[in-house]
């Protein structure tokens, strides 16, 4: 075995904490972490939110962030414990042995300087370069992670380069001093899918190329299996598993690495389309005071009992389709047919009926459910506005959708600010499940959610379906989640549906060049999948 | 044209309007209200010949829009009339009187701008801790109590048991600066009492919102000290919401003065606004509350602008 | 509501409880009358006058009582009129929008382009200073800030998702506004009453110092510095006395007022 890089033994973290009405306490978030890294090598720190891996992360450069605090164990770096040493020596090796990468290089670069002065600092700061070497360094970094006109781009400020440059400048900055260790945290989680894998490759190709070793952290397996040589499995402050990337995605041993590996296997056989239920003809928008539209001509049908899965990238259109048939943004020309009826194209003035039988789910239950109101209220009001349910009846209808969101007795008395994320979004499903609707849009239900929660929620979804006979218009960026559930798709691009069909028309080939690239954008929990996917490319991603 | 000389200007134009408005809005107000100066003269006693005579004598009679544009016209030029009560030209008065409150505000604006901002400092940098604690502890006092009561406090304890200083504050040409300054040492005291704590809270904030910034961040994990993290990074961020609480706290200065002043007998704008008002004489109060507002509106625009100046996004437009 | 409520807070509580218990039963526990002249000039502390007595002879801890109880009077009358103007405006304003907001905004916008101070004074150099006129100008002036505070906090509130919810399912703007709206904003809204009520107090002392505010032979906290300010330079406090049971009475407002918007944020399940 080769001499340890990184060294970390029994790492204990801790944290100050301050619930509301309680006085604050010490509580500890990580448990005592063992793990090494060696030089030029990869690990993979992988878990949901709360597992502690960027407090891991960080820890590798002595840094607790806000009230964390390195409570016991060691972290050896080049041969010295970090945590033992002064806070000059702490110095000395940020920025120079270890470097980082943070999840949003867009709050991370300062707005008041030029990206070029900020990609050298460090590298000159701590001697490693003089200042006109560590340019030139630097725009030899630009230039390897595929930046546009490397030579000036570092002229610029933060602001005027898009979001995927800035996390490659952010990349070039880590890289820039020639360090030993860089710790990436989560650098493509904030961006688009499909500019997400350019970015990827960038820095996978930089790894390589530099020889850096790399602690890469993530929340999706299957990006980390792209990049990384081993991985480290977390949860809840305990290390779940370890091994071999080859190991963990194709032979995991532990429970929970399993369910992490299978996530989005759902398998869900595709209904053939019948009559619509809902029926949206050439329909062109845009927003107030604005001159150009956001959806041109668009046309879709959604089958009674259905799924009709809109997928598109930030920008394509997705959800002000959604506005649309709620009737908040009346459109400039089409019309929208709902259960034999023709809808009018501002929402005050629908019947009663037509709003009870469209209901809608939100992305963020946090801010779809009033922290003022109780599940009981808040899964009650539709009863009572729409039935007018009143007492014991209302009650017990109120605990047979609880029981039909996996509830159980209990959570009618409780507020949302006691209950999980999961949670949440299922009462969420409740409140509209209660007006007994015909159509539900979902509006990126599960992208806020780990991606076990949200397996159970998109389950849920699909057992609901059978029971109630609902059909789902379902807005997405995400195409693991269209395969696990759709019948029908339609992609949007630019506010133009660019391909529409049933599932498996979408996505048999021959496929256009946009469906193509969001479709091999979408990382697969498979060794080697980066490579062949850009090797076999058609079209430039929209973010660069 | 740069896109930031256009919002500047923008900015500038929305100003003048304002003012333009705000001087409206006084004089609308004195018209709107029961009584003028006619009333003020004459009294409550006088008979309704007696007032439209006085009326068509001092022009009252003509359409208060006419009015309001001749008197516009005239604090532009600087004739702002004479006063109801001694027929002196308020010019004049305001000229002297502009001076000594700009002497006083000056003054507490020099001692109290650099303290607060190190204050704030030093609250930001012992966070949660005891300084910052007494810090904002004499702050919550502060803005407790009312300036003339600050002022009596100071007044009973430095001027009366300790004669460290005279109680009012008189001065004329004849004294020299330092004899000036002992004079008004109090009354800048308590103005600077009155705006240091609004300014240190405001200056902390302002700092704890950029410390807080995942850029501060990035400079730490480079391993630069905490000095340079301040000052390369920290500082061209913060110097944009700091001249905006500076600007803010000057405006607010400008209105603590009219109370310091009664209490000092200082011989300022705003003793005389307050002497205007008691003794109803309506054009002094006109002319001087004109001043005020405008002096408050001017030192807004002000931190308006530094705010849109200082802004790297609008700087450097994409 | 009541229950784990800190230890500042319960201090505030008692204080600010006392000084309105004080202000309503005034005439009960009051030791002499109010302007009646029962001593002599400026009397130290003894045990029939506690707080000694005035510029001319009346007790001064009767003129206390009495004071507070007008300066209280006037605040609370002034937050309530300041209050009930400024949130209806805003709330209207913010759940309207359009020309409707946007007129009333720049109005609002004109009006805090001045200080109060300055406008109160040009008012009052037009009309006499009244206990219905000095509400109704500081009630007034004041309400441009509760307007910009409620208008603010009605329309954050009225972009979250559930707000955008009960407009799916059809519900009437009363419930909207009575429902979902108001109860979320009314912790800072409340909390805000503290602060502008403490405003009212400086202020009305502010004026009736001047001499433009409450006019003898009614008492006030800042009538009484005025009356006996000369006293300071004789070394007599008896002007200091109002500076005590103002800064008591606003400190304790401020602690509630800080625990209400505590209470606000751990409910929304915020980590602080």
């Amino acid at each position: 075995m080769t001499e340890s890089l990184l060294e970390v033994r029994g790492l204990k973290i801790g944290a100050t904490v301050y619930p509301p009405g309680e006085k604050p306490h010490d509580i500890e978030i990580v448990h005592g972490v063992d793990f090494d890294v060696e030089p030029g090598k990869v690990l993979g720190l992988i878990g949901e939110s709360g597992a502690g891996k960027s407090t891991i992360g960080l820890a590798a450069m002595a840094y607790g962030r806000g009230g964390v605090e390195l409570t016991g164990g060691s972290v050896t770096v080049n041969g010295r414990d970090v945590l033992q040493s002064s806070t000059r020596d702490v110095r000395r090796l940020r920025g120079a042995e270890v470097t980082y990468v943070s999840q949003s290089a867009a709050a991370s670069f300062n707005p008041a300087k030029q990206i070029m002065e900020q990609v050298i600092e460090a590298a000159v700061l701590h001697g490693k370069f003089s200042k006109s070497d560590a340019e030139q360094r630097a725009r030899e970094l630009f230039a390897k992670l595929g930046l546009p006109d490397p030579d000036n781009i570092g002229n610029r400020y933060p602001h005027q380069v898009s979001g995927g440059q800035l996390q490659r400048c952010m990349t070039a900055l880590a890289l820039c001093p020639e360090p030993d260790l860089v710790v990436f945290d989560e650098p493509t989680t904030a961006l688009d899918v499909t500019t997400q894998i350019d970015v990827l490759k960038a820095i996978k190709d930089a790894i390589r190329d530099t020889g850096v070793a790399a602690l890469y952290i993530t929340h999706d397996l299957a990006v980390v299996a792209q990049v990384s040589d081993h991985i480290m499995v977390l949860r809840m402050g305990n290390m779940v598993e370890y091994g071999t990337t080859d190991q963990i995605i194709n032979n995991p041993k532990e429970g929970y690495t399993k369910a992490l590996v299978s996530v989005r296997s759902i398998e869900h056989e595709e209904k053939q389309p019948t009559e619509p239920v809902l029926r949206v003809e050439n329909i062109t928008a845009r927003y107030k005071g604005t001159n150009f539209d956001v959806l041109h001509n668009v046309n879709v049908d959604l089958s009674p009992g259905q799924t009709l899965a809109v997928v598109g990238e930030s920008g394509s259109g997705k959800s002000t389709l959604a506005r649309v048939i709620t009737g908040l943004l009346p459109p400039r020309d089409g019309t929208i047919t709902f259960a034999g009826r023709k809808l009018t194209p501002d929402q005050p003035s629908r019947t009663i009926e037509d709003l009870r039988e469209l209901q809608m789910i939100y992305q963020m239950a946090d801010t779809a459910m009033n922290p003022r109101q109780t599940v009981g209220t808040i899964i009650g009001r539709p009863l009572e506005f729409y039935f007018g349910l009143k007492g014991a009846e209302k009650q017990k209808r109120i605990q047979e959708l609880l029981d039909e969101i996996e509830l159980g007795k209990g959570f009618q008395d409780r507020y949302p600010a006691e209950l999980s994320g999961g949670q949440k979004q299922r009462v969420c499903i409740a409140r509209a499940l209660a007006a007994k609707p015909k159509l539900i849009i979902c509006d990126e239900v599960t992208s806020a959610l780990d991606p076990l929660v949200a397996d159970g929620i998109l389950k849920l979804l699909l057992e609901l379906q059978k029971i109630e006979d609902v059909a789902y218009l379902f807005i997405t960026h995400d195409l693991a989640t269209v395969r696990a559930i759709a019948d029908s798709i339609a992609v949007m691009y630019q506010g133009r549906v660019q391909r529409y069909g049933t599932k498996s028309e979408v996505l048999t080939p021959p496929f256009d060049d946009y469906t193509d690239l969001l479709l091999s954008s979408v990382p697969e929990m498979k060794l080697g999948w980066l490579e062949d996917v850009i090797a076999n490319r058609k079209m430039e991603s929209a973010g660069n | 044209m740069h896109p930031i000389l256009k919002l500047v200007a923008e900015r500038l134009g929305i100003g003048l309007l304002l003012l333009l408005a705000a001087s409206a809005l006084i004089f609308g107000l004195t018209e709107v209200l029961p009584g003028d100066a006619a009333q003020a003269i004459l009294g409550q006693a006088a008979t309704p010949e007696s007032l439209a005579n006085l009326r068509a004598e001092m022009g009252l009679d003509r359409p208060a829009f006419t009015r309001y544009f001749e008197w516009l016209g005239g604090i532009m030029t600087g004739d702002m009339g004479v006063a109801l009560t001694n027929k002196l030209p308020i010019g004049d008065q305001v000229a002297s009187r502009m001076s000594n409150t700009l002497f006083l505000a000056f003054w507490a604006a020099i001692i109290s701008v650099p303290l607060a901002l190190v204050l704030g400092l030093i609250a930001v940098r012992y966070q949660n801790r005891w300084p910052d604690k007494i810090i904002s502890g004499i702050t919550l006092a502060s803005i407790s109590l009312p300036e003339f009561m600050i002022a009596y406090l100071l007044i009973f304890f430095f001027a009366v048991q300790l004669f460290w200083a005279p109680s009012f504050a008189s001065i004329n040409d004849s004294m020299t600066l330092l004899e000036q300054l002992h004079a008004i040492s109090l009354p800048v005291a308590v103005l600077t009492l009155v705006v240091l704590a609004h300014m240190m809270r405001m200056t902390r904030a302002a700092i704890l919102n950029v410390m807080q910034s995942a850029y501060i961040e990035t400079a730490e994990l480079k391993g630069l000290n905490t000095f340079a993290v301040i000052r390369k990074h920290a500082f061209p961020n913060a110097i944009a919401p700091i001249v905006n609480v500076v600007m803010i706290n000057l405006a607010y200065l400008v209105v603590g003065v009219v109370v310091v002043e009664v209490v000092f007998a200082y011989p300022g704008m705003g003793q005389y606004l307050v002497d205007a008002v008691v003794k109803r004489d309506v054009p002094v109060v006109l002319a001087c509350g004109v001043i005020f507002a405008a002096v408050y509106i001017i030192l807004n625009i002000v931190a308006d602008v530094v705010s849109i100046l200082a802004n790297p996004r609008l700087r450097h437009p994409k | 509501m009541f229950k784990n409520i800190p230890l500042s807070a319960a201090i505030g509580l008692i204080i600010t409880g006392t000084y309105f218990l004080a202000a309503i039963f005034a005439d009960l526990i009051a030791p002499y009358g109010m302007a009646e002249a029962v001593g002599d000039v400026w009397e130290p502390s003894s045990a029939e006058h506690w707080l000694g007595t005035d510029q001319i002879g009346r007790d001064l801890l009767t003129r206390m009582i009495y004071g507070g109880q007008t300066t209280i009077l006037i605040a609370t009358l002034a937050t309530i009129l300041s209050f009930v103007t400024g949130s209806v405006l805003g709330f209207i304003a913010a759940v309207s929008g359009g020309w409707i907001d946007q007129i009333m905004s720049r109005l609002v916008d004109l009006f805090m382009s001045i200080p109060s101070l300055i406008l109160a004074l040009v008012i009052l150099s037009s009309i006499e200073a009244t206990v219905v006129t000095l509400v109704v100008i500081m009630g007034l002036l004041d309400s441009t800030r509760v307007y910009r505070l409620s208008r603010a906090v009605a329309v954050d509130i009225s972009v979250m998702d559930y707000v955008e919810a009960a407009r799916l399912r059809g519900e009437k703007l009363s419930w909207i506004i009575f429902r979902e709206i108001l109860p979320n904003a009314l912790s800072p809204l409340v909390a805000e009453m503290g602060l502008r009520f403490i405003f009212m107090v400086l202020f009305i002392s502010t004026l009736s110092f001047l001499g433009i505010g409450v006019q003898p032979p009614l008492a006030d906290w800042g009538g009484i510095v005025k009356e006996n300010k000369e006293g300071i330079n004789f070394g007599i406090g008896a002007a200091l006395y109002p500076a005590v049971a103002i800064a008591t009475l606003a400190i304790s407002v401020n602690l509630i007022a800080d625990w209400i918007l505590n209470r606000t944020t751990s409910l929304k399940g915020g980590r602080g």
